[in-house]
């Protein structure tokens, strides 16, 4: 079965994504990818609690006084959902339904930016109100690089789904582009990971204290 | 082609049970994402109740290992066949985090 | 397509190895690029030889001292003894599996590229301000007083090249994982494939810890963050953990390939299959897990606690266990055995003892209260010079005399082979033993010269001679390939007559595509199996058929030279004006690249079947 051949739905098989080789492949290198960013996660993590609230002095703003749970909690919903209508996605590519799956792709991507958006609002917020940068403190800069790493893969996650959907917009799914579509969801789904332990560790355990 | 599709030589007879199937799975999908939202939300709110640091932290800690488990094994279909080489990287790149968060909380001293 | 056979201009094979995504030719250009940096670290090992030869000497400063001392680290680490491996690796492995290519051809290439350019990028350190001078490890108390540029080379620089190896190790572990011929299961693997497997595994673990501490320290030296700076809340130790989380795996990453070379040549020239090969794989496998578990012995002095320095002794200790089991394969390997002794098999036998004093030593460092007296004093020089040296660049010198013939289709010469060995283990001994001993006579480590009448003058020189017997065999090394290539006598499938694996059963060099029909593997030493019951090769496990290609690229190049660029830019973006443009345009063409690579369509090619068939008449001549 050649990737490149035109599918019908009758030819269109269980797990598209990983027919060929190169499919088979690309899953399984992916995944490993996913294991090593695990580990630089959990450096990130690992400096974050080692430098969270180390600050220079007593007027520097602390995890407890930043953090505020609607918006962190608000931020969390968004990006589950995106988890969700990624997986709707990928439901309706192993149905061989293209347009459909371009959709929640496309609802994904709109939430993504939402996510996006929030956390550029709350960046500004603390640095214009608390005087928390990456520069005033050793907590800052933790928490900056920590959450600004998850930024950047949301960011990188948007740009590559949207390329998918916009250079197979007009020929549909084959057996080349499934796994393309079934990695990105993959590394989406990543994403999401990540920030279940961001919201927990660093917004909860912060209002904690 | 070794994939490991049912197959009944009659490809509309197929193609409907497939589509059932992944219905199915579909639905345990948004199983899944309803509790993942039940458990985020009782996250924020044992945090916003103000409860003793004590129970609140492993408290969340757990809510969040379950909601990772979640999506590994549904969201990402871990719990399928095949990915046994993944679950072996995963976990192992885990360990190795598990061990350097483990460190930085206790042997990075002041 | 079948431009494969025809004799090429100089141009068209520079562009050929520019483009290539073949692992063979990528192992090619891994040889050249590490054995060149091979040389620069060599030299710059020469002058701290030289600097130490006699005491109150003024060959180099002191400020030069600490950039040469630093840079021979670097190098010799990072851009020789790995990218060596990584030559021998993307050589051999996949012809050992039976597998036509390896699973990433494109991400292969980049990873040569990324490498290849991050080497680059801190060795103009030397032309560009001087080099980095806070030694390999770097530490951030240190690395952020130093002023200048150099540890900024040093940081971009091993942040593209790591980026290379990780892409590096991810492929081959999908190679070994998808990619087997049939019948070649896992406890059918030879070793090197399995040291090939576990180094790689930890350098996908490894590698993002080193990743993220080199980006802290970027951080806080150019874009003013915090981390180790103490009067902002930062502290240092944070960079020596993630700096030892990477680097003792890192350790294990060499060693283990060379495991897996000597492994393969001990058998070979006993004629005999390996002792225990499953306690083999076994004791690979701890040594990996385990190597996760140590990285504090780095750290015993920085005051951890005695629980924390009693936990990773023990866990130190713990390793010299798998070791040992190796070693005692190795020799019950030979125990019996109608050994040969080549040049590699040179090598093997004398990697044994110089490999164990160095286990020895590290079995001696281990112990959190001796390694007080033993810290950052040479004995700890002399200890990791017995392992690195003693392990992995003798591996790496057996390797190149016994992969050549498959690699080039020619052999080296064995007597010229023989003189490198002599001098290189004579001179080593001399160089490091002596190491020992002035460690414990007190002699620092990382100092730039000592005084008359401190007891250190002989031990040194001692030294120092040792030094330039290696160097001499490096010249008669030079000399032999120079020799051999021009010479250029073709030699068969299996030019030492008593190959075991896969990879012997193809021509020397093999055709692009390695194996016409993949073999069917019946067990551990498949070649051996077959000619034990008379059979000239292997048995095809298929009808021959198309195969599948993938084509070359340029993008790896430019995609690597877009990092280069943007690493100018992000350095010198403070100094200058131009600084934050150069970024922006490095960046674009980085990522201009990988999506022009993303966009257009790259479905490979097939060689016809008619092909295959007209090469086998060829064939049959050479």
């Amino acid at each position: 079965m050649h990737a490149e051949e035109k599918m019908t739905l009758e030819k269109w098989p269980a797990s598209p994504e990983k027919q060929t080789l190169e499919a088979k492949n690309k899953f399984l290198g992916f995944w490993l990818f996913l294991g090593g960013e695990t580990v630089l996660f959990a450096s990130l993590f690992a400096t974050y609690l080692a430098l969270k609230d180390k600050v220079p002095g007593p007027d520097h703003a602390l995890a407890k006084d930043l953090f505020e749970i609607p918006l962190a909690f608000l931020m969390t919903m968004i990006l589950l959902t995106s988890s969700l209508t990624s997986v709707y996605a990928m439901y309706h590519m192993k149905n061989f339904e293209f347009k459909k799956m371009q959709l929640w792709l496309g609802i994904t991507v709109i939430l993504g930016f939402g996510f996006l958006a929030l956390e550029i609002y709350e960046f500004y917020h603390y640095v214009h109100h608390y005087g928390h940068t990456f520069t005033s403190s050793a907590f800052g800069s933790a928490f900056y690089t920590l959450v600004g790493f998850h930024g950047a893969h949301v960011a990188f996650g948007l740009a590559w789904i949207i390329t998918l959907m916009v250079r197979n917009a007009k020929r549909g799914l084959s057996l080349y582009n499934a796994p393309k579509f079934y990695v990105a969801s993959l590394y989406w789904h990543f994403i999401d990971v990540v920030w279940v332990f961001i919201f927990s560790v660093v917004y909860l355990m912060g209002m904690v204290g | 082609m070794e994939n490991n599709q049912t197959n009944t030589g009659n490809a509309t007879v197929d193609i409907a049970y497939r589509r059932k199937k992944n219905a199915e799975e579909m639905r345990h999908q948004v199983i899944t994402f309803t509790l993942m939202i039940f458990l985020t939300i009782i996250a924020f709110v044992a945090v916003g109740a103000g409860m003793s640091g004590w129970f609140t932290v492993p408290f969340i800690l757990l809510l969040a290992a379950v909601q990772v488990v979640f999506q590994l094994y549904y969201f990402m279909h871990m719990s399928h066949k095949g990915h046994e080489a993944p679950a072996l990287f995963l976990y192992s790149g885990l360990l190795v985090g598990l061990i350097t968060v483990l460190a930085f909380v206790t042997i990075v001293w002041w | 397509m079948s431009t494969y056979a025809q004799k090429k201009g100089f141009g068209a094979t520079v562009w050929d190895y520019l483009t290539t995504v073949d692992h063979k030719k990528i192992a090619v250009l891994y040889l050249i690029a590490g054995g060149f940096f091979f040389v620069v670290g060599g030299l710059e090992a020469m002058f701290i030889r030289i600097q130490l030869a006699v005491p109150n000497s003024d060959f180099v400063s002191a400020g030069m001292y600490n950039q040469i001392l630093t840079m021979h680290g670097t190098t010799m680490i990072f851009l020789a003894a790995m990218p060596l491996l990584f030559g021998f690796m993307n050589a051999i492995m996949p012809l050992q599996i039976g597998a036509r290519d390896v699973a990433f051809p494109f991400i292969n290439a980049l990873g040569f590229w990324l490498f290849f350019f991050g080497g680059v990028f801190l060795n103009l350190s030397w032309f560009l301000g001087g080099a980095p001078d806070a030694g390999w490890t770097s530490y951030a108390s240190l690395s952020l007083a130093s002023e200048g540029h150099g540890i900024d080379f040093y940081l971009l620089g091993l942040q593209i090249s790591g980026a290379g190896t990780l892409m590096g190790g991810i492929n081959f572990l999908v190679t070994i994982i998808n990619m087997r011929a049939p019948g070649m299961t896992y406890m059918r693997m030879p070793l090197f494939t399995w040291t090939t497997f576990v180094a790689s595994a930890l350098i996908l673990f490894a590698f993002p810890p080193l990743t993220v501490g080199i980006f802290l320290l970027m951080f806080d030296r150019l874009f003013g963050s915090n981390f180790f700076v103490t009067a902002a809340g930062g502290n240092t130790i944070i960079w020596e953990h993630l700096f030892w989380i990477f680097g003792h795996p890192e350790v294990y990453i060499l060693v283990l390939p060379a495991f897996g070379i000597f492994s393969e040549i001990i058998p070979v020239f006993s004629r005999k299959r390996l002792f225990g090969y499953s306690s083999m794989v076994f004791a690979t496998v701890l040594i990996g897990f385990l190597g996760f578990m140590v990285w504090a012995h780095h750290m015993f002095t920085v005051g951890l606690g005695p629980i924390a320095n009693a936990i990773f002794a023990v866990a130190t200790m713990a390793i010299a266990v798998p070791t040992g089991i190796k070693i005692f394969n190795w020799l019950f390997t030979m125990w019996g055995g109608s050994i040969k002794f080549t040049t590699p098999m040179y090598y093997a036998v004398a990697f044994i003892p110089s490999f164990l004093m160095g286990g020895v030593t590290g079995v001696m460092l281990a112990s959190a209260a001796a390694d007080y007296q033993y810290h950052d004093t040479y004995f700890v020089v002399a200890h990791f010079h017995y392992v690195i040296v003693g392990g992995v660049v003798f591996a790496i010198l057996a390797g190149t005399a016994f992969y050549w013939p498959k690699m080039f289709g020619t052999m080296l010469n064995e007597t010229l082979g023989k003189i490198t060995f002599w001098l290189f283990f004579i001179g080593f001994h001399l160089t490091f033993f002596i190491q020992h001993f002035l460690g414990l006579w007190g002699m620092p480590r990382r100092i730039f010269t000592f005084l008359e009448g401190q007891g250190l003058e002989t031990g040194n020189f001692v030294s120092t001679v040792g030094a330039f017997f290696m160097a001499a065999a490096t010249v008669v090394l030079v000399i032999n390939i120079i020799i051999t290539t021009v010479k250029n006598e073709k030699v068969g499938n299996d030019p030492w007559g008593d190959g075991r694996t896969l990879e012997w059963a193809i021509p020397s060099p093999p055709p692009f595509y390695n194996f016409k029909q993949l073999p069917l593997v019946r067990g551990l030493d498949p070649l051996w199996i077959e000619k034990m019951e008379g059979k000239k090769g292997m048995t095809p496990a298929e009808p021959l058929g198309d195969i599948h290609m993938p084509n070359a690229s340029f993008i790896p190049f430019v995609i690597s030279f877009g990092l280069f660029v943007a690493a100018f830019g992000a350095m010198y973006r403070l100094d200058y004006g131009w600084g934050l443009p150069v970024l922006i345009i490095g960046l674009l063409i980085t990522f201009g690249s990988m999506f022009l690579r993303s966009v257009k369509d790259d479905h490979g090619f097939h060689i016809h079947k008619e092909e295959l068939i007209d090469e086998d008449d060829k064939g049959v001549k050479a």
